[in-house]
């Protein structure tokens, strides 16, 4: 095994330049190290321009999403070693515009996320001195794979329904929204259901299935996306069996 | 959804890389997922084909053997053989997604995706069986 690796890291300095070009630079390979890790040294030892996003390195806090070797992977979880001999092509994620080097705009998704509401809703708070609302680990179980989602947006790197049409409400947005639908202390679900059924809501997926693949913390927001469309066309169906039905 | 997201004020000029017509051919899951949607037309085709013979069926038995003609050249075998080819491909993987858009749980756990895969196939094998019994068999 060679004791170097080359990384092909897309530059953008919008001051200099009108598009991205790529940058090549030669780090050392240890068996520990992860991509995070051989941008780090870049940024602290060859080249302090080179912008990213990055914060925990441990796969929690979603920042360093990027694309490695064309997929869209968290950088701090994907080992260096597993490229070798290289070299290893570096871009922001896909989909999004870029606004330097490895850093992309992500206030589309951000806009997108709180249109869903991704909180408990309740239609009455009962008080603090009755205690807090109780769970079963059987009603956990049924949002709790959603639940860990960590807006890394790989899945919107991936998906090419997003990349086509940016109006779609995309895969974690979606997968967020279901997070809360299935919680049994919410009662949200009939305020999420408009926006979601929209047709850049969950309509607009034709269940590609790729988030799902690319997602590191395994939410399946396919899965979600899915199964949201099998509880609108059920609303539906009530709604048109039973007009005056309680919503 | 509200508004789209007017990106930041306190932007540069930021890049956005537009996406290639042939994004489908950049790998390999992209263009399965295509010839999946493909595959819809053939459904559709098939469709128009059933038509096709019922309606030379209630015309009588010259329209019928007409169409069995048109049926029997080798270019209308070979579309139906490709067709076919991507109708089994249209229900084997849209069978094998079922679990993923049907979530049922029994005694708090999820029943096991074969479960909601299998019932999809016995279905397929025994309707299938019938309809052969019904032509072949009558």
């Amino acid at each position: 095994m060679t004791d170097t690796i080359v990384l092909e890291v897309t530059r953008y300095r919008p001051e200099q330049e009108t598009e991205p070009t790529v940058q090549e630079y030669e780090v050392p390979i240890t068996p520990d190290w992860v991509i995070l890790d051989a941008l780090n040294y870049i940024k602290d030892d060859v080249d302090g321009s080179l912008s990213y996003r990055w914060s925990c390195r441990m796969g929690i806090c979603g920042s360093c999403g990027m694309m490695v070797n064309g997929k869209p992977k968290l950088t701090c979880a994907t080992f260096l070693a597993d490229y070798a001999p290289g070299p290893v092509r570096i871009e922001p994620l896909k989909n999004f515009p870029i606004i330097r080097d490895l850093t992309i705009e992500m206030s589309d998704f951000m806009t997108k996320l709180k249109d869903v509401k991704p909180w408990i809703i309740r239609e009455d708070e009962k008080p603090i001195e009755e205690g807090e609302y109780l769970q079963t680990p059987a009603e956990l179980d049924t949002y709790k794979q959603f639940s860990m989602c960590i807006n890394c947006m790989l899945c919107y790197s991936a998906c090419p329904v997003y990349g086509l049409d940016d109006a779609f409400a995309g895969p974690a947005v979606i997968a967020l929204a279901q997070r809360y639908n299935m919680d049994s202390r919410d009662q949200g679900a009939s305020e999420r259901l408009g926006i979601l059924s929209e047709h850049e809501g969950i309509w607009a997926c034709t269940f590609v299935g790729e988030c799902t693949k690319v997602c590191p913390k395994h939410v399946d927001p396919a899965g979600a996306i899915q199964q949201y469309k099998v509880t609108a066309t059920t609303e539906w169906f009530k709604s048109l069996l039973m007009p005056r039905g309680s919503k | 959804m509200t508004e789209r997201s007017a990106y930041t004020e306190f932007r540069p000029k930021w890049y956005r890389a537009r996406v290639s017509t042939y994004w489908w051919l950049s790998q390999w899951s992209y263009t399965k997922f295509i010839l999946r949607e493909l595959s819809s037309v053939f459904v559709g085709y098939f469709i128009v084909i059933t038509l096709l013979q019922v309606r030379a069926l209630t015309l009588g038995a010259s329209s019928y053997a007409e169409l069995q003609l048109w049926l029997g050249n080798p270019l209308v075998i070979l579309l139906n053989t490709v067709g076919f080819l991507f109708l089994l491909l249209h229900t084997i993987t849209w069978f094998n997604l079922t679990p993923r858009a049907i979530v049922l749980r029994l005694g708090g756990k999820r029943v096991p995706d074969i479960l909601i895969i299998a019932p999809n196939y016995v279905a397929w094998v025994v309707i299938s069986g019938v309809l052969a019994w019904v032509i072949v068999g009558s």
